[in-house]
């Protein structure tokens, strides 16, 4: 590869995993994520930035893989799917209530969902009805099962309110 | 349940360096991902598979192993609605083994019987019919073999957990994996094995969690997307720019990172790299000329709708001719007529199709998220040149699916390239591809008229629908020609069949003529606005026409939806939907819209129904208007919906609520954006889907004849049919305005409503 290859290797932790990479520096960190270190949770839906299916955590906060050169993701904790359940196997409060609810037609928008309430309810276990949407919105599910994701979603907030109070 | 790929005993991340084995593998409700099975190698190319599964035999459905574990095959695919699961539960049920044994397989030509695959929602009616035969079948081959090796008769046996026993005398017993384990049964499935008494279903029946979901939630379900394939390269193709263009010239000694090979066959042109950026970059760059072709399409959807209206069809058919349509309508008192509009729409599924084709030594392996791998397989035979024995297709979950989507494209595509390269190719589409090239649902424009008499009796019922037929495919890809690349490449016939578009609900008019004219559209093929099956083809648009006219002449014999309704269905079970659905909601009895208030929000309910193919829904729609901009809101469905003895309840609620969203999706916002030469719909800008915040309060579902006696019926896409009619004339009963052309837009409403006003003044 010429011009543009790293001097640098990308440095990054995921899912707890020091990594160390040379990768070209533009190259999208989605593709890095699936294609250098296997992990499949984030999906490539759009290229765009459209729909969320890439979305991963980029220091705690919900980013789109997809369109995020990884030379951005220098030195930066991320989190994928995979890496979203404690270390002990226990699912985060969002994907347990995701099986609860029987929330998924095909899944492959899944990441994205789960992902961002995740990042959501973390910040905020009580959010509204209105704010779950506002949050959620411009996420997209082509299969239509937005009405189980939203109980999903609220079921998780309520049980990590709980749980936090406890 | 379903199709997973992964490595057993290794982590994921070893599986994608090392390329890993096939295993299939399943998760118990709410647990972790649990592998089962035995580890095969992935299949190479090379291999001589035969050329069909034999369905009579009893190992091609049903194979248990030494420790019991059973895997049941089926020609069906998985197309995220939890049909795996509910296999397993039908399996499980009839073998009478616990359900966590049961591992399902599903549309791999090698492995499974050719059931052509999935369409029409005819998984359950076809595919868990086959599998309910095979395991009473299996359970009485196992009953037998017991008796033999237990010295008793047959009739002095039970079964239960994957253990016959001698009913008197438990302690008699011997495991399915110790009287078969491994081996064949060499059985031969008969036409009615007995079944087991539904009285004593443990399994089906029952609301049990989905196998798929717990995998999904944490990124472990192996979609095609996310196979890899040992030394696989990446492909990506690029289009003609615009519909109908010739590829003159292509610099394939550019020096771009990474790329392997320019692959250009006629109009057909790809690249493939060693990493997927490079081969993305690589399309993107790659010096190409076009030509520049006259203009195929419109100016828009108003041209294409007189187009549809002034063009000599293709094909024509008549159904359901009663009586004598055009003297009825000659007597008429009053006569009621109306056009209605349904445009392309794309089934932009979530994720642009991928496929991984190995394509060597002769033969050639396929991975697809397509929904007919047998059909397929013949396709790609063609394509490649090759014998159908050597080439295999095996289904893996794709990025969504609701019927001819760019699966089968992309599949053809990928064996191109690999063939060309003579390595694997991974190909997957980039969202313009996906949104903007996959085969369109079929625009149609419609004609009602309707006879009402001197005492508001309706007599005369005539329905005319001109559209492009979505059969531009034959319900598959059966041949090379169905698909874009052996159109690209040219060279090859699509198998087209023009399939008549009309509704089927069963009023009872005296004299009725339903009229189906399909357009010629044939040149469409190496376009992106050549059309295909997309989830229940036509039916949502002939619904549409149908359900809105009938609210429309309810009005003008001053009659409430619902009372009308009930006044003309014939079938019981069409009543019962539509009275249970009114009753649900709490339907307001109302001939007309409702009366207006002073208020911005104007708030109304509607009333739609379709049977199909044997089951029959009823849907109510509740909507609240902004009278200022337009903008509207579905604040409630009440569905009625009875599809049979029902699997899966859970299952089943899932599926409908998915099927009402995509429905209210595709008629309040979609519609194929064109201009004269290309498609304009390219992604989610320019294909806006519905959005979390647009979505309902709350669904309510009713479930009707859910009863063992009652047949299973597909219920995968009969609540999609009515969405767009219930929309229609629940915003007509708020705003007294008829909308006739879906998409269904807060611009179209807020014109309609101005004029509305501007005709009272």
């Amino acid at each position: 590869m010429r011009g543009r290859a790293m001097a640098e290797p990308i440095e990054m932790t995921v899912n707890g995993r020091r990594e160390r990479l040379r990768v070209e520096e533009g190259t999208p960190l989605l593709y890095v994520l699936r294609n250098d270190l296997g992990l499949t949770g984030p999906k490539f839906g759009c290229g765009l930035a459209q729909c969320g299916a890439c979305t991963v955590h980029l220091d705690g906060t919900a980013v789109r893989s997809c369109a995020m050169p990884v030379k951005s993701a220098q030195g930066a904790v991320i989190t994928t799917l995979e890496g979203l359940a404690k270390r002990s196997g226990a699912l985060h409060f969002v994907q347990q209530a995701f099986i609860d609810e029987q929330a998924a037609q095909c899944g492959y928008c899944i990441n994205g969902w789960i992902m961002t309430a995740a990042a959501l309810l973390d910040d905020n276990p009580n959010a509204t009805d209105a704010e779950i949407r506002r949050a959620l919105s411009g996420l997209k599910c082509r299969c239509g099962t937005h009405m189980s994701i939203l109980r999903a979603v609220k079921l998780a907030g309520e049980r990590m309110a709980v749980a936090r109070k406890a | 349940m379903d199709y997973i790929v992964t490595h057993k005993g290794t982590t994921r991340r070893g599986f994608l360096k090392t390329g890993g084995a096939l295993v299939v593998s399943f998760a118990l409700p709410g647990c972790a991902v649990r592998p089962v099975g035995t580890a095969a190698p992935l299949p190479v190319a090379g291999g001589f598979w035969p050329a069909s599964v034999d369905p009579a035999s009893l190992d091609s459905w049903i194979r248990i192993a030494a420790d019991g574990s059973v895997t049941a095959s089926v020609g069906k695919i998985e197309a995220g609605m939890g049909i795996g699961t509910a296999f397993a539960q039908i399996v499980a049920e009839e073998l009478d083994v616990p359900l966590e044994r049961v591992t399902i397989v599903m549309g791999d030509t090698a492995r499974t019987v050719d059931q052509r695959g999935t369409g029409s929602s005819n998984g359950i009616t076809d595919g868990g019919s086959a599998l309910r035969r095979a395991g009473a079948e299996g359970r009485g081959a196992l009953v037998a073999l017991a008796a033999e090796h237990l010295k008793v008769a047959s009739e002095a046996l039970r079964t239960r957990d994957g253990v016959v026993f001698v009913a008197d005398d438990p302690s008699r017993r011997i495991t399915y994996g110790e009287l078969v384990g491994g081996r064949n049964f060499d059985v031969k499935v008969s036409e009615r094995p007995k079944t087991k008494d539904p009285r004593e279903y443990r399994f089906v029946g029952k609301p049990l969690q989905r196998f798929d979901i717990p995998p999904k939630v944490a990124g472990a379900y192996i979609y095609v997307a996310d196979l890899r394939v040992p030394g696989m390269l990446h492909g990506r193709v690029i289009r003609p720019p615009e519909a109908g263009a010739k590829l003159l010239s292509v610099d394939a000694s550019a020096r771009l990172p990474g790329l392997v090979q320019v692959v250009r066959r006629g109009d057909f042109l790809g690249v493939v790299c060693e990493r997927e950026e490079q081969a993305i970059d690589a399309a993107r760059r790659l010096p190409v000329e076009w030509s520049r072709p006259a203009p195929m399409f419109w100016a828009g959807y108003d041209d294409l709708y007189r187009h549809l209206r002034a063009t000599k069809p293709k094909a024509s058919k008549e159904e359901g001719v009663k009586g004598d349509v055009d003297a009825a309508i000659a007597q008429a008192a009053r006569v009621v007529e109306a056009r209605y509009e349904y445009p392309f729409q794309s089934h932009a599924s979530m994720g642009p199709a991928c496929a991984i084709a190995d394509v060597r030594d002769g033969g050639a392996v396929v991975w697809f998220g397509g929904q007919k791998p047998y059909p397929a397989r013949l396709a790609l035979a063609e394509l490649l040149q090759l014998p159908g024995e050597k080439v295999r297709v095996v289904w893996m979950p794709g990025p969504g699916s609701y019927g001819m989507n760019d699966a089968d494209d992309c599949a053809a595509d990928a064996a191109v390239l690999a063939q060309a390269v003579g390595r694997p190719v991974r190909l997957q589409y980039m969202r313009s591809d996906g949104t903007g090239w996959d085969p369109k649902g079929p625009p149609i424009a419609f004609r009602m008229r309707a006879g009402v008499n001197a005492t508001g009796g309706v007599f005369a019922w005539d329905y005319e629908a001109r559209g492009f037929s979505g059969r531009t495919r034959n319900n598959g890809t059966e041949v090379a020609g169905d698909t874009l690349a052996g159109q690209l490449i040219g060279g090859h016939q699509a198998k087209i069949t023009h399939w008549p578009q009309w509704p089927s609900e069963s009023y009872n008019f005296p004299n009725v003529r339903k009229a189906s004219h399909t357009i010629d559209w044939d040149r469409s093929l190496p376009t992106a606005l050549r059309t295909a099956h997309l989830r229940d083809p036509d039916g949502m648009a002939t619904c549409f026409a149908s359900e809105s006219f009938i609210d429309e002449v309810a009005l003008a014999t001053g009659s409430d939806p619902v009372e009308f309704r009930l006044r003309y269905l014939s079938d019981p079970r069409d009543i019962a939907v539509v009275r249970a659905a009114a009753e649900k909601a709490g339907w307001e009895k109302r001939a007309g819209p409702r009366p207006r208030d002073a208020g911005r929000y104007a708030t109304g309910r509607g009333i739609a129904y379709a049977p199909r193919n044997q089951a029959t829904v009823a849907i109510v729609a509740e909507v609240e208007v902004d009278r200022e901009t337009g903008r509207y809101r579905v604040t409630r469905f009440t569905c009625a919906h009875d599809c049979g003895f029902v699997v899966n309840p859970s299952n089943l609620r899932g599926t409908i609520e998915a099927n009402l969203i995509q429905g209210m999706s595709r008629a309040m916002h979609e519609a194929v954006r064109f201009d004269p030469t290309r498609v304009l719909s390219v992604d989610w800008l320019t294909y806006p889907i519905v959005d979390i915040t647009e979505v309902p309060d709350a669904i309510e579902i009713v479930i009707l004849n859910n009863r063992v006696e009652a047949r299973s019926r597909g219920a995968g896409e009969p609540a999609t049919r009515p969405v767009a009619a219930a929309i229609a004339n629940a915003l007509f009963d708020a705003t007294g305005v008829r909308l006739r052309r879906v998409p269904l837009a807060p611009e179209g409403l807020l014109a309609a409503m101005r004029v509305q006003e501007s005709g009272r003044v």
